[in-house]
């Protein structure tokens, strides 16, 4: 992992006192909560429903076990006992006081950690992929410039105050598994011919009400100017985008209006004035902070451990386990293993308490480098483990709850906290998240199915990112009633597609059918092995509309037309 | 222009005799320091009436800050607006202006400006900041006055970090 210096230890002390000086201010009404607003969103605090909402950041999903215990003890100490890991890799406290988001900051500062810009018209965290640097498809690590965009993108004071928030990812595997092409910036990383590091950038991605997948707007860019380009890309919008218009103010919009060569050419035109400065990185720094990532010592083990193997046959519980839950390791006689957060209706995905947290500290600590990472997913990862520890490591997994075996099945669902917490949520994501979830429980029958993703938001902000899930929710109210609004066919990865929608919305409790008709039209046609995206994209909508819409059980009561307003 | 903090030599201080009027302000004082709109300008400059040390500018947040380029040199004051501090257009444009344009003069914050904000602004290249008007000017200077230490490059810190650490 990155270690912090004096540099970088110096500048999140200095903002804790700088926030706590602001939360004073507040308090004491010196700044209006307009004037507010925006300092305490650049410090990941929302004011949600019920309470504030801290979001803190993750970068890239990396923790080491002594971070996960704060965020432990913040749970515990300022919380209700549990915290919320996010699509973007970070985590959300949701029962929090402003007067204790100083202290909870300190306490953040204190190991290396903040939450600066998690939230606001800012550069957010920098996201990758969960099992980077372990990937057995990986071509280059890609958290050492992940780490750069970091520090360079924070408290950037000339990108502040954008037209809108700026999300970036990078991904250098053979699949990708951090959702490149929904982001503003998508950064896919690989090697020339010569064996140098290249970037294909791609801008103007995001969900949201208007969903568009990224496009390309340079290619082979030397990764010595990943900094410069993203500075002409943000000079661009900064000037350029729209801010008469919350919901016209991404990136996307702009490369729509302007078309993406024409929006290509204005950036080139910025970059090739920006291109021979200071600003372009240095093989020192490269190497300094790729120091931080240096592989830890693994053991040489055999491909094939004697125990393990028997394991895996004596126990098929372990065995389907070991089948979703892990993924292949570079290393020769080691896993990564993914820590499902999707118990099933016993609780919301991606929230994990401050018992689980610690216990998972100690199980990274004891069998792993004691480093976690937290996926796109929302679930956690251990990513170095002995395959010979696999079936203890599972027992215990077990005994917290964290071993459903439902990795990329259909109950590992994607889901944002919805109108149980956020403020702008419209209906509540997480009844029917649970309904789905009980109707769905057998595992066999999951198993069955096969890789199928299950996105569902609580609104058209679609932070559970509902256009690239196979299947897709979308909660939308209809004058103070909650329907949701089914897409089949999106998918996330090199072959992104937005999901489309199959016909009117249900109740909640209409849905469950609904995802069973879908399942059972997909089960009528599949060939061979054949995972339901492809089905989907074989055999286009209509014999899944036809399934779903032929007996009312599935009652309609919105057109899509006024579903999708 | 009242409330107004200006940088001289890296030390702030409140100004109590700023001479500058902004359009439209009464300039019943000092008629010699007006800030006039971009297209006064533009008349100005076309019937060839001097400009020297005369005329500040102000800009619109959409303008191209390049249009200045023939007045760069003679220009003491260039002004950017902050509609609402939220809008941080004006940042890009007072980069530009000192980065590439290389301007020399005074370049001031003008409207939603609040201490907050003014370290930031401070980087990308301002030097005078005319504090929102219901707002402590002595109180705004701490904003300046806070550790101000970033990553990337800017107007006054021109290396980036990595070059440096």
């Amino acid at each position: 992992m990155y270690r912090y210096d004096e540099y970088d230890r110096a500048l999140v002390q200095a903002r804790v006192e700088q926030f706590r000086d602001q939360v004073a201010r507040r308090l004491s009404g010196d700044l209006s909560e307009e004037e507010f607003l925006p300092l305490r969103l650049q410090n990941g605090l929302y004011l949600q429903k019920h309470a504030y909402m801290l979001r803190v950041a993750n970068p890239y999903g990396t923790l080491s076990a002594d971070q996960l215990r704060v965020l432990a003890k913040i749970a515990t100490d300022f919380d209700r006992g549990y915290g919320h890991f996010t699509t973007r890799q970070n985590i959300q406290f949701n029962w929090i006081e402003l007067e204790q988001v100083p202290d909870i900051l300190q306490l953040l500062a204190d190991h290396d950690m903040h939450a600066i810009q998690t939230s606001g018209n800012c550069v957010r965290n920098i996201t990758t992929e969960a099992f980077a640097g372990v990937a057995g498809d990986e071509v280059i690590d890609p958290r050492p410039l992940a780490e750069i965009l970091r520090q360079w993108s924070t408290v950037n004071p000339e990108f502040l105050f954008l037209p809108r928030k700026f999300k970036i990812a990078i991904s250098s595997s053979a699949s990708d598994r951090a959702a490149v092409r929904a982001h503003d910036i998508g950064l896919y990383l690989y090697r020339g011919d010569r064996g140098e590091m290249l970037l294909d950038v791609m801008a103007g991605g995001g969900l949201g009400r208007t969903p568009i997948l990224n496009e390309r707007v340079k290619q082979a860019l030397p990764w010595q100017h990943i900094l410069t380009y993203t500075e002409a890309v943000l000079r661009v919008y900064n000037r350029y985008g729209r801010r008469d218009n919350k919901y016209k103010a991404r990136i996307k919009i702009l490369v729509k209006t302007l078309g993406v060569d024409a929006f290509a050419q204005e950036v080139e035109r910025e970059w090739a004035l920006i291109k021979d400065s200071d600003a372009v990185l240095t093989e020192r720094e490269y190497q300094r902070v790729a120091a931080g990532f240096a592989p830890p010592v693994y053991e040489r083990l055999d491909l094939i451990d004697p125990e393990y193997g028997a394991w895996l046959a004596r126990d098929p519980q372990f065995g389907l386990w070991v089948q979703r839950n892990t993924q292949p390791h570079k290393v020769t006689g080691y896993a990564s293993v993914i820590l499902s957060t999707k118990p099933g209706a016993s609780a919301p995905p991606g929230d994990v308490t401050g018992e689980q947290m610690n216990a998972v500290a100690d199980l990274a600590e004891r069998y792993g480098f004691g480093e976690i990472r937290v996926s796109h997913e929302q679930n956690l990862v251990l990513p170095d483990i002995r395959k010979q520890d696999l079936y203890p490591l599972w027992k215990k997994l077990t005994e917290i709850n964290l071993a459903k075996p439902n990795v990329g099945l259909l109950t590992d669902v994607i889901a944002c906290p919805g109108g149980d917490y956020c403020a702008l949520a419209n209906t509540r994501s997480l009844p029917v998240t649970r309904a789905i979830q009980e109707r769905f429980d057998n595992i066999d029958f999951l198993h069955d199915l096969g890789d199928l993703t299950l996105n569902i938001s609580g609104c058209v902000n679609a932070c559970g990112h509902h256009h690239i899930g196979n299947i897709g929710i979308l909660g939308v109210d209809k004058s103070g009633e909650e329907f949701f609004q089914i897409t089949i066919g999106g998918a996330q990865g090199k072959n992104s597609s937005l999901g489309k929608v199959i016909g009117r919305a249900f109740r909640t409790e209409e849905v469950p059918e609904a995802i069973n008709r879908l399942l059972q039209t997909y089960l009528d046609y599949r060939e061979l092995d054949e995972p339901f995206i492809e089905t989907v994209n074989r055999i286009g909508l209509d014999p899944f509309k036809e399934r779903v819409y032929q007996t009312p059980t599935a009652t309609a009561q919105v057109t899509p037309e006024e579903a999708s307003v | 222009m009242k409330n107004i903090i200006t940088t001289v030599n890296g030390v702030s201080t409140v100004v109590h005799d700023d001479p500058w009027s902004m359009p439209g302000e009464d300039d019943s004082g000092n008629r010699d320091y007006q800030i006039v709109s971009l297209e006064r300008l533009l008349v100005l400059a076309e019937s060839g009436e001097s400009l020297q040390k005369l005329y500040g500018v102000v800009l619109h947040p959409d303008d191209d800050p390049g249009v200045l380029q023939p007045w760069l040199d003679s220009l003491p004051l260039i002004a950017l607006q902050f509609p609402r501090f939220s809008d941080g257009r004006a940042y890009s444009q007072a980069y530009l202006l000192r980065a590439r344009h290389g301007f020399e003069g005074e370049l001031r914050a003008v409207g939603d400006v609040l201490r907050d904000q003014l370290a930031a602004m401070r980087h990308c290249g301002f030097s005078s900041f005319a504090v929102r008007e219901d707002k402590s000017a002595e109180e705004a200077l701490k904003g300046l006055e806070v550790f101000d230490l970033i990553y990337a490059r800017s107007v006054s810190t021109p290396q980036p970090l990595f070059r440096r650490r």
